[in-house]
């Protein structure tokens, strides 16, 4: 099921405005990865062009070879949507389609992609919302409203949702940000879980969260404002934390940054 | 140490010692509005000025004054400004209220008094300046026909025009497509009429009917689609750029193609809205006279068919009605713009139950 993404120079702008430059990164299948850096060094970037969402953005366009399990996804011949499918994405604030219950939600991705069948769909949502930790809080209202949910649950929501595609890889893109300790409890746990079958990565502010839940880390940074977000390094998370090889990283998560 | 340096930093207000304050009793300001109209009423028929008309404004402005001196010495500067801001606000809204009730009070006096089955059942065949009967059968027929056909024709275009400008429109042609609806918004509604004259009535109608140019009821249509058409799109794309971007993301992420993705989530969303434009575009055109007077012609008999002779609408009978030398046409008039209000209000109501029935209960 999860599958190896490796990026190689890869480059993104926004317009004429370099975001990233030369980003070299191997993910592992079935591991937590976690991208750290200051606000504005292009982790968010790196991370929506690993599913295509960079080049939604108008001008916005990618340089560089990403792979899949040694497929490129920016191939001329490849399917957008299809990598979408096969590379899901959590994002920094909950999402829920606002005219859907919960259950619609959940099984959104399928039913909008051509599946009808009442009993799969059923199936599905129940397993994902297994997964997704939320099944006991909403089985009883599924025909809810999932705008209705708290902060918390809404993106619990919204990774059932993800998840529920059966996608190789899952993006997260701060999903904690907006949320209390206790939901980020949650979610951190279930990342846990998830790993078994997902590969994930996962752009955090957090350091203690990228401490407690990844195995490896990237740190991105920045020169100063304007200039392209580069990665500074990457390597198992404990090393990172406990002995890094830059000091620009040491730095940064001793909190002597800029 | 560091205030010496900023000497210009302004200064906290001075803290009051307590948080209480003398308040104005609750009766002040009715008891001020009692004196208002007391003290207004003796000076204007007092002196012989006026009516009760003058007594109300004239009473509103004591009552303003009033209210300030009265709210100044007891309360404080603050408090005074406050308190007579927010009676002028009232002031303003009864103002803008006033007119739309008296419209309505109208409507409902006078026209009550034709509201009979024979208006409903009856055209005005046959009905001469002496007869008492005669109603609108015929033109609720042609408005119902008319904006029907409009609205067939326009909100597809109209939704769709607007979905390209959003969701796909990049560069110049999105750009004068837009200029042109803004253009097309001010086209004044005589125009319109006459352009569906000189197009569709003298040159394309007389194809399909032995060479005569002919009035019909979709001449009328297509005038009143020209006038729907820019009101539509702009509501329409209003709307729908009010969707939030994560959600279109959001679906993206799941692999859903832009084209499902605008259909399932961001046209849902964007529907109430979409409804509301919709139907503010249809009370507009149910309500258009001179178009259909230039291209359907009006007509005083019962006439379904659409593609084919006069047509007659409501609104162009309540203009034929209150002009017409007959002491029993203004009732019908009355009848017939009472009839077109509650029409599209009805429509508008039935779209809005529509349109809310697709969002989910709590």
């Amino acid at each position: 099921m999860a599958k190896r993404v490796e990026a190689s120079n890869v480059t993104a702008y926004y317009g004429g405005f370099k975001a990233i430059e030369n980003i070299n990164l191997t993910v592992e299948p079935k591991t937590v990865t976690a991208l750290i850096g200051p606000s504005g060094c292009g982790k968010s970037t790196f991370l929506r062009s690993i599913n295509r969402m960079h080049e939604v953005l108008p001008g916005a366009r990618v340089e560089g070879n990403l792979t899949i399990d040694g497929q490129d996804i920016y191939d001329r011949d490849v399917d957008v949507t299809a990598v979408r499918r096969m590379i899901g994405m959590v994002f920094q604030r909950p999402n829920p389609f606002p005219t859907m219950s919960i259950f619609e939600n959940v099984v959104a991705g399928l039913r909008l992609n051509g599946v009808r069948r009442k009993s799969i769909l059923e199936e599905t949502a129940e397993k994902a919302l297994r997964s997704a930790n939320l099944w006991d809080e909403v089985k009883d209202r599924l025909g809810k409203p999932g705008a209705g949910l708290s902060g918390g649950q809404q993106q619990r929501l919204c990774i059932a949702r993800t998840i529920a595609v059966e996608p190789q890889v899952v993006l997260m893109d701060e999903p904690c940000s907006a949320l209390d300790p206790i939901s980020t409890l949650a979610i951190e746990d279930l990342m846990f879980q998830l790993k078994d079958k997902f590969t994930i990565i996962i752009v955090t502010h957090n350091m203690q969260q990228a401490a407690r839940v990844s195995d490896r880390t990237a740190f991105f940074s920045i020169e100063k404002t304007g200039d392209p977000g580069r990665l500074i390094e990457y390597d198992n998370t404990q090393k990172i934390f406990s002995n890094p090889s830059q000091k620009k990283t040491e730095d940064y998560i001793t909190g002597r940054f800029g | 140490m560091t205030s010496t340096l900023t000497p210009s930093r302004p200064r906290p207000p001075a803290q009051p010692a307590t948080l209480r304050a003398r308040r104005l009793p609750a009766y002040a300001a009715p008891a001020i509005a009692v004196a208002a109209v007391l003290l207004a009423a003796a000076v204007v028929y007092g002196a012989g000025i006026g009516g009760p008309v003058l007594v109300v404004v004239i009473a509103a402005l004591l009552y303003l004054v009033g209210l300030f001196v009265a709210t100044n010495a007891v309360e404080g500067r603050r408090s005074a400004r406050n308190r007579t801001w927010s009676a002028l606000i009232h002031s303003a809204f009864v103002l803008a209220v006033l007119p739309l009730a008296s419209v309505v009070w109208t409507l409902v006096s006078k026209g009550s008094e034709r509201l009979d089955g024979n208006f409903f059942g009856t055209s005005m065949n046959n009905i001469g300046a002496r007869d008492a009967n005669g109603g609108a059968y015929h033109a609720i027929v042609g408005t119902l026909e008319q904006v029907g056909i409009a609205a067939l024709i326009t909100v597809p275009l109209g939704v769709l025009c607007a979905i390209y400008v959003v969701e796909y429109g990049r560069g110049r042609f999105a750009f004068a497509i837009r200029f042109f609806v803004d253009v097309m918004t001010g086209i004044p509604s005589i125009v319109t009429g006459l352009f569906v004259l000189a197009f569709w009535v003298l040159i394309v109608s007389p194809w399909f009917n032995d060479g005569r140019p002919s009035f019909s009821g979709f001449a009328a249509a297509l005038a009143l689609s020209v006038l729907m058409l820019p009101t539509i799109v702009r509501s329409t794309e209003e709307m729908l750029r009010l969707v939030p971007a994560p959600l279109r993301e959001g679906a993206y992420a799941l692999g859903v193609p832009k084209w499902k993705t605008i259909l399932r989530v961001v046209l849902p969303t964007a529907l109430p809205g979409i409804v509301t434009g919709i139907m503010l575009a249809i009370a507009r055109a149910a309500g258009e006279t001179a178009p259909v007077l230039l291209v359907a012609g009006g007509g005083a008999s019962i006439n379904f068919n659409p593609f084919e002779n006069n047509q007659s609408s409501l609104a162009l009978f309540v203009y034929q009605q209150a002009g017409e030398a007959s002491k029993y046409s203004p009732a019908r008039a009355w009848t017939a713009a009472l009839t077109l209000v509650a029409l599209v209000l009805v429509l508008t109501v039935a779209a809005k139950l529509l349109a809310r029935r697709n969002r989910l209960g709590r």
